[in-house]
């Protein structure tokens, strides 16, 4: 564990040693909070709660979280320190869950800065606060699975261009899982149940599902899951690689 | 003591073999030197052997340890410095060295230690907090190097270690490599021929992924063919380098 923050630590760090992270925090808040005023209307929706701020996140993330979650391996295959790390006594996953982990506490970090946005809810009025911290966390979950695709999408190349257009359309499938642009490409070859699997890998589905207020295990089973399965795929891309 | 070994290592890309049945070892207080032209097949040995890369068939071992196997242990008695000494651009020497000690597993004490005694013997004072992006080239290749010295290991395979650097660094480089030799097994690929001679006890020359010599620099000179007297070389070659052109261009006409 303690390699796995030791990674953690340089790569955290990695973000904010140029001005990538100061950018990204500056777009994110203001995309954010642009959806939240602009396009959701706040305001004209009168209610004291912040069903209109978390609304986008599923567009927002996938966009921004494959810009954070790009450069993880395809820069260091780049660069050629992928050589240095792939040789260090240490084992695969341990690499794959501390950059992961830097990604993820990176996505937290800029979610944590918009609660200005909750206290002025609750200057407004009173919201069900239960439900916008169940929302916060499925927020979070949400971002630590585009990033564990991202992520995956990234150690299978060394361009950083591709990695994030990978992991945008990878994404984009998660997102629009639930509906029928990506079911009617999938029912007319396959049985029902895969279409109904197609389907419950929503993420739309499953972070609605949060945002009502329902903080169930079904969707936080499903993200866990899906980010865990992303980054085993992650060190097998690595394997692959090592013997291709 | 033998501490790198490797059994008919076969390494193919497609359809394209880049290692071709290679197998040698290094004893403790040997120097090789891998010779051969460009895309020969040296440093994808050497990259099988640090166990970033997995043969197509054939074993490496690092200390007896198979770096396939046994990944950890091997890597533990490895230093390695890749091809073009790659570092962390946006860290300082310091910061990336102590990041590496740790990874390596050092503790703190043994790593301030270590890292002290480096830094005066590499001459990286003067730079220790500086980012790597901002070194010449020559100081990044020294980096590269404490790099794979840092948990002061019994194996060193060094890829190119005085590409693109001046004269002066270039003896300097060599001085630390001779000095190092003793206690360790050392592999450097290059393609300068008098580096062969400076600081190697054993050459080994692969062209096209095949092994072609493995003998001492001494033997190697003994492989160049007779010159013709009347024949007026238009460039001056070495007797080294008529060595190695007989060499690799015999296998390149055969």
């Amino acid at each position: 564990m303690d390699k796995v923050l030791l990674i953690f630590r340089r790569e955290f760090a990695g973000y904010f040693a140029t001005p990538l992270a100061a950018v990204f925090l500056a777009v994110f808040l203001g995309i954010a909070s642009g959806m939240t005023f602009f396009v959701a209307g706040f305001f004209d929706r009168a209610q004291a709660d912040m069903s209109a701020f978390f609304l986008w996140h599923p567009w927002l993330y996938l966009v921004l979280m494959p810009a954070i979650g790009m450069r993880l391996w395809a820069e260091e295959r780049r660069s050629g320190t992928i050589e240095l790390l792939m040789t260090l006594p240490v084992h695969p996953w341990q690499l794959v869950f501390g950059k992961w982990l830097a990604a993820w506490v990176f996505a937290g970090l800029a979610l944590a800065l918009t609660t200005p946005l909750w206290i002025t809810v609750n200057v407004l009025g009173s919201p069900d606060n239960g439900v916008v911290l169940a929302s916060y966390i499925g927020s979070w979950l949400m971002a630590g699975a585009f990033l564990a695709i991202s992520a995956c999408i990234s150690a299978l190349t060394k361009n950083q261009v591709l990695a994030f257009i990978g992991a945008v359309v990878a994404g984009f499938v998660f997102v629009m899982a639930g509906f029928d642009l990506v079911l009617s490409a999938v029912r007319p070859w396959a049985p029902d149940i895969v279409v109904q699997a197609v389907a419950s890998m929503s993420f739309i589905g499953h972070f609605q599902r949060i945002t009502d207020g329902v903080l169930e295990a079904p969707a936080l089973v499903f993200f866990v899951s899906l980010i865990a399965f992303a980054l085993w795929l992650n060190v097998q891309a690595l394997d692959a690689r090592k013997a291709a | 003591m033998v501490l790198v070994e490797t059994r008919a290592l076969v390494k193919q890309f497609g359809a394209f073999t880049a290692v071709d049945d290679i197998s040698f070892s290094v004893k403790r207080g040997e120097v090789v030197g891998f010779l051969g032209p460009n895309g020969a097949g040296k440093s994808t040995t050497m990259k099988i052997v640090a166990g970033f890369l997995e043969p197509t068939s054939g074993q490496a071992f690092i200390a007896g340890h198979d770096s396939r196997e046994d990944p950890i242990a091997a890597r533990n008695h490895l230093g390695y410095l890749p091809e073009g000494a790659p570092a962390y651009p946006d860290m300082t020497v310091g910061a990336f060295l102590e990041f590496v000690a740790a990874m390596r597993g050092l503790s703190q004490a043994r790593a301030n230690e270590r890292l002290a005694e480096l830094a005066e013997r590499i001459d990286l004072e003067e730079v220790w907090n500086r980012r790597i992006e901002a070194l010449s080239k020559g100081f990044k290749r020294r980096v590269g190097i404490a790099q794979a010295l840092v948990h002061d290991p019994d194996v060193l395979i060094l890829d190119e270690p005085t590409d693109g650097l001046d004269p002066n660094q270039k003896h300097e480089m060599r001085e630390l490599i001779r000095t190092l030799a003793p206690t360790k097994a050392i592999v450097v690929s290059t393609h300068i021929l008098e580096e062969v001679e400076a600081i190697c006890t054993r050459a080994i020359v692969i062209a096209r992924g095949k092994m072609l010599a493995d003998c001492t620099p001494a033997e190697l000179l003994a492989r160049a063919p007779a010159r013709d007297p009347d024949v007026h070389q238009l460039v001056r070659t070495t007797r080294l380098e008529d060595a190695f052109r007989h060499i690799t261009l015999e296998q390149a006409g055969s």
